[in-house]
C-alpha cells in the first residue's frame, strides 16, 4: 500500500500547481486546516480558485485570508462575498472592491450539496434554495412537485485540505463535534485530499470501522500536527 | 423632548421564543437571534439545530469552559447537551431543505408586507453575505424575524415592497421590532402586541406599510 503520511506540511502541498482549485473546510474557524493553508502560503501557488465558507476573517490568525492577502487567490467560492459586519475591510474586501479578485457567491446549503454532488458523481440537482431571488437568475428553472427549483451543477476540486481529530495509515478520517463541518463533502470533491489531523496517526485497525467520517480511499496525505504546529 | 422607550432585544426575541412549541426543531440565525436561547420555558422541549452541522446543542459555554470543536452558526462556543448529534454540512442542510425545521429565527434589513425579506446585501457594498439564510428562509417551516423598527437614522424597514435584494419571497410569518409584534397576514402586516406607551397611531406613523389593527391589539408580552 503506499505511504500516505508525509513528515511536513510543506512536502505534502509542493506540488500544488498555479491556477488550482483548492477547497478550504472551517466554520467559526473550527475544522480549519491551518497548519496546511501555512505551508501553501509559503509554496507560493498563484492564480488558486478558492472554494471556502467565507472569503477569509480579520482575527490574525492563519485562514483564507492568509492566501487572498498574499494574493495567491484569483477567485473565490463562498456564502459570504461581504463580512456580517461592514467595518470589517478584510484583504478579500479590500482586493474585490478594486476588481482585483473574483468571487462566485453561493448558498451555503447550495455550496455543500454542489460538493458532495461532485464527489458522488449526481450531474446536477434542483434545489428550492434561492429561488424567486437575484441568484436564480438565469438558472434553470422547475417545477417539481409543485414547488419551483433551481438547477445547480457539481462543485469539483483538485485538492481539499482537511482538518482531523483522528486518521489511521490508510487515511481513515474521523472529526470532533463540529469540526467535521465542510471536510467530508470537500474530501470527496476534491481529486487530492490533504490531511492535517491533531492525533498521532494510528495503525490501521486502530479506529472503528462504524465510526469512519471519510474512508481512507478518499485521503491521499496525512501530516501529524507537531507539538509547535498551528492548533487555533 | 426625551425619546420614547422602546423594547430592548431580550425582550424581543423572548416573546418570539415564546411561540416556540414542545419538540420544535429551532434554526438561531447569527446575531440577535441568539438571544432567543436566553429564554428559558421547562414546559416546553425545543431541539436546537444549527448550520454548522449539530442538532441539540446546549447554552453558550462560560469563558474558560469552552470546547475547542464546538461551535453555533455564530461560531461561538457553546455546550454539550446529552443526546446532542453532529451531521457534515451536507448532512445539515439536507435536514433544513428537508423541512425539518419547525422555525427559523432571522434579523433582516428589510421585511415587506408581502413576506419577502431581505437580509444579505446593501448597495453600497460590493458582495454580499448569505450564508445558510437562502436554504433556511426557503426551506423551514416558519421564518421569524427580530429587527429594528427603523434604521438608526429613521429609514423605513416595514416596507410595501422590499427595496433590497430578497432573501426569499412571502416566507415571513411573525416579525418582532422594538415597537412591537407583527404577523404578515395575506393582507399584510397586522399589528398583534405594540410596545408599552406606544398606540397604534404612532406605530404606524414610523411605518411605511400600512398596518392593520385587529380589535383584539395587546400590550406587549414579557412574560408566557
Amino acid at each position: 500500500m503506499k505511504n500516505k503520511i508525509y513528515k511536513t506540511f510543506d512536502e505534502a502541498v509542493a506540488d500544488v500547481p498555479d491556477g488550482s482549485t483548492v477547497m478550504i473546510p472551517g466554520f467559526g474557524g473550527i475544522g480549519m486546516p491551518r497548519n496546511l493553508i501555512a505551508a501553501l502560503n509559503r509554496q507560493g501557488a498563484k492564480d488558486l480558485t478558492g472554494v471556502s465558507n467565507n472569503a477569509g476573517n480579520l482575527d490574525d490568525k492563519v485562514d483564507v485570508s492568509t492566501l487572498v492577502e498574499a494574493r495567491q487567490m484569483k477567485k473565490m467560492i463562498c456564502a459570504f462575498t461581504a463580512p456580517t459586519h461592514p467595518s470589517r475591510i478584510t484583504p478579500f474586501v479590500e482586493q474585490y472592491n478594486n476588481d482585483e479578485i473574483e468571487a462566485e457567491l453561493v448558498p451555503q446549503g447550495t455550496l455543500a450539496e454542489r460538493m458532495r454532488a461532485a464527489g458522488a458523481g449526481i450531474g446536477g440537482f434542483y434545489t428550492p434554495s434561492s429561488v424567486g431571488t437575484e441568484l436564480a437568475e438565469g438558472k434553470e428553472h422547475r417545477e417539481i412537485n409543485g414547488r419551483m427549483h433551481v438547477l445547480e451543477y457539481p462543485l469539483f476540486g483538485d485538492y481539499a485540505f482537511i482538518r482531523a481529530w483522528k486518521a489511521d495509515t490508510l487515511g481513515n478520517l474521523q472529526f470532533r463535534l463540529t469540526q467535521r463541518n465542510f471536510n467530508v463533502v470537500m474530501a470527496m470533491a476534491a481529486t487530492v485530499t490533504v490531511v492535517e489531523v491533531e492525533n498521532e496517526v494510528v495503525e490501521a485497525g486502530g479506529l472503528d470501522p462504524d465510526n469512519i467520517h471519510v474512508p481512507g480511499i478518499y485521503v491521499n496525505r496525512i501530516v501529524t500536527i507537531p507539538a509547535d504546529g498551528i492548533w487555533y | 423632548m426625551a425619546e420614547k422607550p422602546k423594547l430592548d432585544r431580550q425582550s424581543m426575541c423572548d416573546r418570539l421564543a415564546m411561540e416556540f412549541q414542545d419538540e420544535w426543531i429551532v434554526n438561531l440565525g447569527v446575531g440577535m437571534p441568539t438571544l432567543c436561547s436566553n429564554y428559558v420555558d421547562t414546559s416546553r422541549d425545543i431541539i436546537t439545530h444549527s448550520e454548522n452541522g449539530v442538532i441539540g446543542y446546549g447554552p453558550l459555554a462560560e469563558e474558560g469552559k469552552e470546547d475547542g470543536h464546538l461551535v453555533n452558526a455564530g461560531g461561538q462556543f457553546v455546550t454539550a447537551q446529552p443526546g446532542m448529534s453532529i451531521l457534515h454540512h451536507a448532512d445539515s442542510f439536507a435536514v433544513i431543505r428537508g423541512g425539518m425545521v419547525d422555525v427559523t429565527v432571522m434579523g433582516a434589513y428589510e421585511v415587506a408586507e408581502n413576506g419577502d425579506f431581505a437580509n444579505w446585501r446593501i448597495p453600497t457594498r460590493k458582495g454580499g453575505g448569505i450564508g445558510g439564510a437562502m436554504d433556511l428562509a426557503a426551506c423551514a417551516k416558519r421564518v421569524f424575524i427580530a429587527m429594528e423598527h427603523n434604521t438608526r437614522d429613521g429609514g423605513q424597514k416595514l416596507l410595501n415592497r422590499c427595496s433590497l435584494p430578497i432573501t426569499a419571497p412571502g416566507v415571513v410569518k411573525l416579525l418582532v421590532t422594538d415597537l412591537g409584534l407583527f404577523e404578515i397576514s395575506p393582507e399584510g402586516f397586522v399589528l398583534k402586541e405594540h410596545a408599552p406607551g406606544w398606540n397604534p397611531e404612532e406605530i404606524q406613523e414610523m411605518t411605511e406599510a400600512k398596518l392593520i389593527i385587529p380589535p383584539d391589539l395587546k400590550e406587549f408580552r414579557f412574560k408566557a
